[in-house]
């Protein structure tokens, strides 16, 4: 049986598909900015790559960003776009022989580096070993110790957070470009071009990165109000996160929160290409070595312990 | 062009028309759709917290269900298109069905992606152009490329083909060629793309094997074709299709093929890590027999594993192949076998133990599941549509005359 | 001696020097820098200057249990050693090397030097010890005993921060 058509069923149609016509552009319709609170939704969801904009238009993203920070948290954050010094390629160096396990680290970077109090972040994990236990196997370490008092009799203890790999296999994984290494070797985010598909964690043999896998929360009177595009301001409900080297101090001179939290010094940073920095002592005078070298991803985080030569 | 709109929207209409049992299904389905969609939005508020992913097992239920449709995708059509080559009748039948459900599996896989995402309205960052695709050097990239690509392509060779059906004409060779001759390499690169994205990562010994690859495509061309034959069936059943049993036996007997290669890939794998015994073991060894007391993924495995073997002597034999209980037990037994196999027991133990060795038991929460279980019945939903429209074309039920065959030479509208 | 009046006048242009409360070290290492500042010595409240008691007090130099006063100080440092080991005994003001040169308090480092002579070096490299201010201008250098008591340098445990949240305990 077959279907023709004749003049009303024709005319039928033609109005059935004004209709859907009419109605998909009114729905449409609907969703455009019609006031300025949608302008600003709309801002952000067309906000560009942070590369891919001009000093101008950054300028306008802080302004628009530090505005919503202060809505949100009812604090005044600045933001800063400190660009990579010249001549810097950033190291760090850690004593494994003076490491005590006392986590003052982990607990400094939160405080300079906003994280989430709940759902919990630490970008600092400092892993547990037996002495004369494998060491490479990373999987006999412990993370979740808690004794009265650290050090503990036969026990040795390793931090690890981000290692700024020279060739960072999470930067390979984005799909998106958003996470590249800087001219100064940090290895950044962008937390507005995130899209959080979370290939970058997988590809992390560190395990460094982290999720905001809720909506991060954090009071306002622990929020440090001096921050970076790049590295510690407020970060989002899915999107990636890790440590950055202080981004907001190491360019501006300082060293990071870390580094001055150790109360053992056990944590040493500077600039690898200052043969007068104490991370290049360290290079040179010390043996060290870098985790899952064998991985080639060639990390700036040197590990060696200073007793002995 | 305008009568080829007008008559797409025609038998769209047939889609609106069926009888109790059709509307039953999809009220059915919508359940399920509904449900799906409440707790996605409840994620979309709460974040992904509310999944039982967590920074040391940040992949989980719905990157598992994207792999396992990758591969009934990638079958669905390296199994039939050939059929357009070949010329083999009782196949080249029924390619159609098997296109519309290659068409259907990417846009789950598409959905589940969408899902896992942390900021689903910044999806637009991934392309290219207006976005910023980092290609050629994600493999991430190369994914949204060739399976996009690969949904365009079976999208115009479907629709193709059922617009020269309507009209009462043969698909045209030179027209429907290159695409067949592009699909065929396109179908293997979905799901070797899909493969090196995990195959690439050298921070997951537990997928940094070569023999990724060929064990993708291997267990796809076991599940896909599997789940063909379930569906022809149920088609052959509700409405005029027909279908030859030599087209199912012929897909039974090439599942039994990748099914024997499937399980020497498998045991290839087994004698590699269990042998060598290194550090790098131990996540093959967390899903068959536990590390440290950790046994949640370990009854799965084993019970996977029963079923593909089950599946495959039963496709070998002749005599339960070609009998429809034992083949539709089989199909039944190969698909679960392989979902459990590539889905889970592929995605969780990449990361466990975690890079720095610790051990998370990842199981999806209940959200989560319901999540899944939405996009599923979305799949089932659009399959069924979509051959509520095909069908009547295909069996000859709706045709529209050309102008040539109307005979009155200029007609603004008639088609 | 016609360059008497110049050392004259640069030696007391030096004792004008003394009494600040940063103190310079020069070193004749190469590729280390040449000036770092301390913060002056944690000295017990109102025990410095330590003349203001043992002026005048006659000097016992037989190593003994002290009593009377600095019985809380346990010397668990140098086996076998006692207070003249590190302290002038002719000038409780200073401290002396082995060799009698005398050590100002705020210079320790040099007297702890002699036997950790590696980690003086390190420590004036900039390796050893904790590490505050700027890495590419002013670090901040701390003497060994503003973490380390000279009388038991050893770290004592301490109690460390809360271990993270499990996974499993993230809602």
């Amino acid at each position: 049986m077959k279907e023709s058509m004749s003049g009303d069923k024709r005319e039928m149609t033609i109005n059935r598909r004004t209709f859907l016509k009419g109605a998909a552009v009114g729905l449409a319709g609907t969703m455009l900015p019609l006031d300025k609170a949608d302008a600003s939704f709309w801002e952000a969801f067309f906000q560009k790559h942070f590369r891919e904009m001009n000093e101008t238009e950054i300028k306008k993203v802080i302004e628009r960003l530090e505005r919503e920070y202060e809505q949100k948290y009812k604090k005044a954050i600045s933001i800063g776009n400190e660009k990579a010094l010249p001549g810097v390629l950033f190291g760090y160096g850690l004593d494994l022989s003076r490491c005590i396990g006392c986590r003052r680290c982990v607990y400094g970077c939160v405080e300079e580096n906003n994280q989430s109090k709940d759902p919990q972040i630490h970008w600092i994990t400092v892993l547990r070993f037996k002495k004369g236990n494998k060491w490479v196997d990373l999987e006999e370490s412990e993370k979740y110790y808690s004794p009265s008092q650290v050090p503990e009799p036969g026990y040795f203890y390793m931090p690890v957070q981000c290692q700024q790999c020279e060739n960072p296999p999470c930067v390979k994984a984005c799909p998106t470009q958003a996470t590249w290494k800087e001219p100064d070797g940090i290895v950044v985010v962008d937390y507005n071009w995130c899209i959080g598909c979370r290939y970058c964690m997988a590809a992390c043999p560190y395990g460094a990165r982290r999720f905001n896998w809720g909506e991060p929360s954090r009071k306002t009177e622990e929020i440090n109000p001096k921050t970076h595009y790049l590295g510690n301001r407020p970060r989002y409900k899915g999107v990636v996160e890790k440590c950055t080297f202080c981004i907001q101090r190491s360019r501006n001179g300082r060293y990071p929160a870390c580094v001055e939290a150790c109360p053992v010094g056990a944590r040493k940073f500077g600039n690898l290409l200052d043969p007068k920095s104490e991370i290049r002592y360290a290079i040179e005078n010390k043996r060290v070595f870098r985790l899952k070298e064998d991985l080639n991803t060639n990390p700036k985080f040197y590990y060696f312990f200073a007793y002995g030569v | 062009m305008a009568h080829i709109i007008k008559n797409f929207f025609i038998a769209l209409k047939q889609v609106f028309i069926g009888g109790t049992k059709y509307y039953l299904w999809i009220g059915f389905l919508s359940i399920f759709i509904i449900l799906g969609l409440s707790a996605y939005i409840d994620q979309i508020n709460r974040g992904l917290i509310m999944t039982a992913m967590r920074d040391q097992v940040s992949w989980g239920y719905y990157i598992s269900n994207f792999t396992f449709l990758v591969g009934v995708a990638a079958a669905a059509v390296l199994l039939v298109v050939p059929a357009y080559v070949y010329n083999f009748k009782p196949i080249k039948e029924i390619v159609l069905f098997g296109e519309l459900l290659a068409i259907t599996a990417i846009t789950m896989c598409i959905l589940f992606i969408l899902v896992d995402m942390g900021q689903p309205l910044r999806v637009w960052h991934i392309l290219p152009v207006i976005g910023t695709m980092n290609f050629p050097v994600s493999l991430l990239a190369w994914d949204v490329l060739v399976l996009n690509g690969y949904l365009a392509i079976n999208t115009l060779i479907s629709f193709y083909v059922l617009y020269r059906l309507s009209i009462g004409k043969e698909y045209k060779m030179s027209v429907i060629g290159p695409l067949i001759i592009l699909s065929i390499p396109w179908a293997v690169s979905i799901h070797t793309v899909t493969a090196f994205l995990y195959n690439g990562l050298s921070a997951r010994p537990f997928w940094n094997a070569s023999i990724l690859a060929p064990r993708f495509l291997a267990s796809a061309f076991c599940s896909g074709p599997a789940l063909m034959i379930i569906l022809f069936q149920i088609i052959r059943k509700l409405s005029e299709v027909e279908i030859d049993n030599r087209a199912i036996f012929k897909i039974a007997e090439l599942i039994a093929y990748a099914m024997a290669i499937n399980l020497f890939l498998l045991g290839a794998e087994v004698f590699k890590e269990f042998y060598s015994g290194s550090i790098h073991s131990y996540p093959i060894k967390y899903l068959y027999f536990g590390l440290h007391g950790k046994v949640r993924l370990v009854p799965w495995i084993w019970f996977a594993s029963v079923l593909n073997i089950t599946a495959f002597l039963l496709f070998l034999l002749p005599k339960t192949r070609e009998n429809f209980t034992t083949l539709n037990m089989a199909c039944i037994f190969v698909i679960t076998g392989v979902y459990i196999e590539k889905g889970m027991g592929l995605v969780v133990p990449g990361f466990v133990p975690d890079t720095l060795g610790e051990i998370y038991e990842y199981s999806p929460t209940t959200p989560e599941i319901l999540v899944a279980i939405g996009i599923w019945a979305t799949g089932a939903l659009i399959y069924t549509l979509l051959l509520k429209f095909a069908i009547p074309i295909y069996t000859g039920k709706l045709r529209f005359a050309t102008r040539e065959q109307k005979g009155y030479g200029v007609s603004s509208t008639q088609v | 001696m016609k360059h008497t009046k110049t050392v004259f006048f640069i030696l007391m242009v030096s004792c004008f020097c003394l009494p600040f409360s940063f103190s310079f070290a020069e070193t004749t290492e190469q590729d280390i820098p040449k000036k770092f500042f301390v913060p002056p010595p944690p000295f017990s409240e109102g025990i410095f200057p330590c003349s203001q008691c043992h002026q005048g007090m006659p000097v016992n130099r037989k190593p003994r249990k002290l009593e009377g006063m600095h019985q809380d100080i346990i010397l668990n440092h140098m086996p076998g050693g006692w207070c003249f080991d590190c302290h002038n005994p002719d000038n409780r003001d200073t401290l002396r090397l082995a060799n009698g040169t005398i050590v100002r308090f705020e210079e320790s480092y040099n007297l702890c030097g002699q036997c950790h002579g590696v980690i003086l070096r390190e420590w004036k490299a900039g390796l050893h010890g904790k590490r505050t201010g700027m890495w590419n201008g002013e670090k901040q250098y701390r003497l060994c005993v503003h973490c380390h008591w000279p009388h038991d340098p050893r770290f004592k445990p301490i109690q460390p921060l809360p271990p993270p949240t499990s996974p499993y305990d993230i809602k």
